[in-house]
């Protein structure tokens, strides 16, 4: 009977998230139809998605699959140029909509194979090896990318890793892929409607996935790779699915954000290691593998530095002393048993008032 | 005479130079509780290691039930037929009770990902079945009750029931269980005692056991090896072995 | 010639980061953590030379000598507030705060100096080394750099292997456990490890700026990950095996920067690393870790 319970709790547990999803949905609508909404504010809506899809599916990796990942941002980067180069490539050619459905299932695909191409080599190393390595290929996706250029005329594709002269397009060609300028005219598709309804099918297949028969297989080989192997569970393969399909969920929020500017290029700042990090914070702060814990501190993070704007100037220190001090609390020894003497005398006083 | 069901053969293994396990035979028929005994270091767990693939043998031959598995990997050892329990006890902690038994009924009930992800009527059946089977299997550990703690929370000796059980749910030809009496007190172990006899009965299990507590070895193994430097000091019936001189001397003091 | 210009230069690049390096190493293997703020403090040495040196005047020792202190108290301040509590916590927790503090050195940097590009005056006043009948140039920063290097290196493997305080860090880098029984203060050892390993960074961001001569909040981030890099190429937690990264890993940045493409030379250092670790998992100097079964 017990466990019946414990599967109704779970979904319960879900369905909270989905809710508090959908909820926060409405009342930005509402706030957007009665125009209670700064235009600051809109302009985060479509980002809020993005890092809260790239916050759960890190957790994929770092909380269920207990490896330490630092290239989160690379398999972004790679979804963002495949999903902004198939919508720029076609653009005008179909509806915008069902371009970027199809731009957000390359930008997914492309991620994923991406995934399995370093996840093959890269997760026979643990731990900190593991991050450096996840960064190093983070690094090497953009590096590369930023050295591009494509561009394609009525002679066909043409190639180069060196200018966009050295491309020889004719007069009618058009480049798509400029090197470090990136693409340019992608169209604006991504709307909060899309990211929330995206968020809402990262949400659906990382929590089904855990509470699966993989997840359970998953979640056995990080706890125990030894004694999962002495119960016959193949450990690559299940180590190299939860990254991938990670990849892929990470190469999503790429389509996302490449459609919500009008210009792409891999910045240190959006695809560098920096941004891999600042997901991984999320994904600590929100707690190691707790989904609904990820989205919360995705968008608390990213609405924080932008309410602290009036303070100018102060508003990144104050975020780095808040990361800080958060961390402290949260995971320090001492503040964790300060905390459990705090809660058990509180229990004790309300078992009195309650005798009394 | 049926086949038996492990054959072993001058299985050898060195680290770096030294002989830890020294051309090891054994044979065990099947259904039977069989012993490895010796002094620490003797090489015991060793064998076990060499026997799930956890090492590589420099030599010798490992043969389940007339299968030849010398060098396989672990994962495929297990799905051979040999299941093990670890000396120091190796639970996938923050998994719950259920859970951990859940894990290790994955090769009998398999459904796909998209099955899971999805939630297939597939999903909501082969859950259901692994549910009912895992519970069945607790409830002979007398776990049912906890089946919704989480693993580590479990008090010690239940934690070693708990790794049986899960290797048990593998549905193995032979159950190897390292020192499964480890820090017991004398009734859990007389409880532990009747458990493996229960299981043997019930499930028709062939068990190698290595054991340090006397009373438990000779109170339900048939037959025993004694190990001594990763060597065969003796092996035979339980209670002509154990009334070897040699084995006196060098195991069980003057 | 010029390809022996270029190998020097990326021997003095190397040194830089092999410095860098010999810090990370020391404090990873000793407090078992990223310390993704030390490439901060390489910037905070620089900036405390620049101002001492460049804007109040003092000769270039008094500025060496500035960063060093205020480094070295800064990296024990930073262990005593930040990482010391979190002593017994998760990796992931601790790496987290190190990641945190990077943003608070780097925001406070920006706070007190500004965000935009300071001119570094070299500290380094020795004429060029012209050989080969003026065809190969050595700067007095390469020769200067490389000699720190060396004797960094020989000063600090002599200060682990004689000192009672390098033993101890020895044996707290093998079991925190075991030298608290044999009486040793971990906490204190951590500290020292932490300073030296700080006043390292000064050293390194002294040097790297009197090379690359330009300062930014931001200049120490891109070194500081390299120079993980290369302890890791190495094999973390092995001193000479930070040397031998750093060294390997400015020499390859430098010949790929000038015979293959500057803008892929990132790419190609990171991917010999992964190579590197694909083949070797912990490095080329580490040691072989195996789990008891």
């Amino acid at each position: 009977m017990k466990n019946k319970r414990s599967i109704k709790d779970l979904l319960k547990g879900s369905g909270v998230t989905y809710g508090m999803v959908i909820l926060a949905y409405v009342l930005v609508e509402i706030a957007l139809k009665t125009g209670n909404i700064s235009s600051l504010m809109q302009g985060l809506l479509v980002p809020l998605c993005i890092y809260s899809i790239l916050a759960v599916s890190l957790n994929l990796v770092v909380g269920i699959s207990g490896e330490l990942s630092l290239g989160h941002a690379g398999f972004m980067c790679v979804g963002a140029f495949s999903g902004a180069l198939f919508s720029k490539a076609l653009k005008g050619m179909i509806n915008p909509t069902v371009s970027l459905i199809i731009a957000i299932i390359i930008g997914a695909a492309v991620a994923a194979v991406f995934g399995i191409l370093i996840g093959i080599p890269v997760l026979r190393l643990r731990g900190d090896y593991l991050a450096i390595v996840t960064l190093a290929f983070g690094e090497i996706i953009k590096n590369i990318i930023n050295a591009i250029y494509l561009g394609v005329d009525s002679s066909g594709i043409h190639f180069s890793m060196k200018s966009e002269v050295a491309l020889k397009l004719d007069a009618e060609g058009t480049v798509l892929i400029k090197g470090a300028q990136g693409i340019t005219g992608t169209p604006q598709a991504s709307t909060f409607t899309i990211g929330v309804i995206l968020l809402l099918i990262t949400l659906f297949i990382v929590i089904n996935l855990v509470n699966s028969r993989t997840g359970r297989a998953i979640m056995a080989i990080r706890d125990n790779r030894i004694a999962a192997e002495s119960i016959g569970l193949p450990i690559t393969k299940y180590k190299l699915l939860a990254f991938t399909v990670s990849a892929a969920l990470a190469g999503v929020a790429g389509v996302l954000y490449a459609h919500n500017l009008t210009t792409l290029a891999a910045l240190p700042k959006n695809f560098g290691y920096n941004q891999s990090i600042m997901i991984l914070v999320f994904v600590v702060l929100g707690g190691i593998g707790n989904v609904r814990g990820s989205v919360i501190a995705a968008v608390v993070l990213t609405l924080l530095p932008e309410l602290l704007r009036g303070l100018n100037n102060y508003r990144m220190l104050i975020y780095a002393i808040v990361l800080i001090a958060m961390m402290l609390f949260n995971s320090s020894p001492k503040a964790i048993e300060l905390r459990e003497r705090f809660a058990d005398s509180f229990k004790k006083k309300t078992a009195k008032k309650e005798v009394a | 005479m049926a086949a038996p069901m492990l054959e072993v053969k001058s299985l050898s293994i060195s680290f770096g130079g030294l002989k830890a396990v020294d051309s090891f035979d054994v044979t065990i028929d099947k259904g039977q509780l069989y012993g490895l005994i010796g002094p620490n270091g003797a090489g015991k767990t060793t064998i076990f290691n060499l026997l799930t693939g956890v090492y590589k043998p420099d030599t010798g031959s490992i043969v389940l039930d007339g299968k030849n598995i010398t060098g396989k990997k672990t994962t495929e050892i297990n799905q051979c037929g040999i299941a093990r329990t670890f000396q120091n006890i190796r639970l996938f902690k923050d998994l719950t009770v259920l859970d951990n038994v859940k894990a290790g009924l994955h090769n009998s009930h398999p459904y796909s990902t998209l099955t899971g992800i999805f939630r297939l009527p597939k999903y909501y059946k082969v859950e259901k079945e692994m549910n009912e089977k895992a519970m069945k299997l607790l409830k002979v550990f007398d776990l049912d009750k906890e089946s919704h703690y989480k693993a580590s929370n479990l008090p010690y000796g239940k934690q070693r029931k708990l790794e049986i059980a899960r290797a048990l749910a593998t549905d193995p030809k032979l159950l190897l269980l390292d020192e499964p009496a480890a820090g017991m007190n004398p009734n859990e172990t007389a409880e532990l005692m009747d458990t493996i006899r229960f299981v043997r009965k019930e499930f028709n299990m062939t068990i190698l056991l290595i054991e340090h507590d006397m009373k438990l070895v000779s109170g339900i193994c048939e037959r025993l090896t004694v190990l001594n430097f990763g060597q065969v000091l003796a092996s035979g019936e339980t209670s002509q072995v154990l009334n070897n001189p040699q084995v006196i001397t060098a195991y069980l003091g003057e | 010639m010029s390809f022996l210009s270029y190998l020097i230069s990326g021997i003095s690049l190397g040194s830089v980061y092999a410095i860098i390096a010999l810090g990370y190493t020391m404090v990873y293997g000793i407090a078992k953590m990223l310390n993704f703020a030390h490439g901060d403090i390489i910037m905070v040495g620089g900036y405390m030379v620049f101002i001492v040196v460049s804007t109040m005047g003092m000769p270039p020792a008094a500025g060496i000598l500035t960063a060093v202190v205020v480094c070295t108290l800064l990296g024990v301040t930073v262990e005593r507030i930040a990482y010391k509590p979190l002593r017994g916590a998760s990796p992931l927790a601790v790496l987290i705060t190190a990641i945190g503090v990077s943003y608070l050195l780097q925001n406070l940097a920006l706070l007190l100096w500004g965000a935009d590009t300071k001119a570094f005056t070299s500290v380094v006043a020795i004429e060029p080394l012209r050989l080969a009948e003026g065809q190969l140039m050595i700067t007095g920063e390469t020769i200067v750099t490389i000699t720190t290097c060396i004797v960094v290196m020989v000063t600090l493997t002599a200060f682990i292997n004689k000192t009672k305080t390098g033993q101890a860090m020895l044996a707290v880098s093998e079991d925190k456990g075991a030298a608290t029984l044999m009486g040793i203060n971990v906490n204190r050892t951590i500290a020292i490890t932490f300073a030296i390993g700080s006043a390292l960074a000064a050293v390194a961001g002294v040097l790297l700026c009197s090379a690359y001569p330009s300062l930014t909040p931001y200049t120490g981030a891109m070194p500081g990950i390299k120079a993980f890099v290369a302890a890791v190429f190495g094999g973390i937690g092995s001193i000479p095996g930070a040397m031998i990264g750093g060294i390997l890993l400015g020499v390859i940045e430098n010949l790929s920067k000038a015979y293959i493409s500057s803008q892929l030379s990132d790419a190609i250092v990171f991917s010999v690393l992964i190579i590197v670790l694909l083949v070797r998992p912990t490095g080329i100097m580490g040691k072989k870790i195996s789990e008891k079964v």
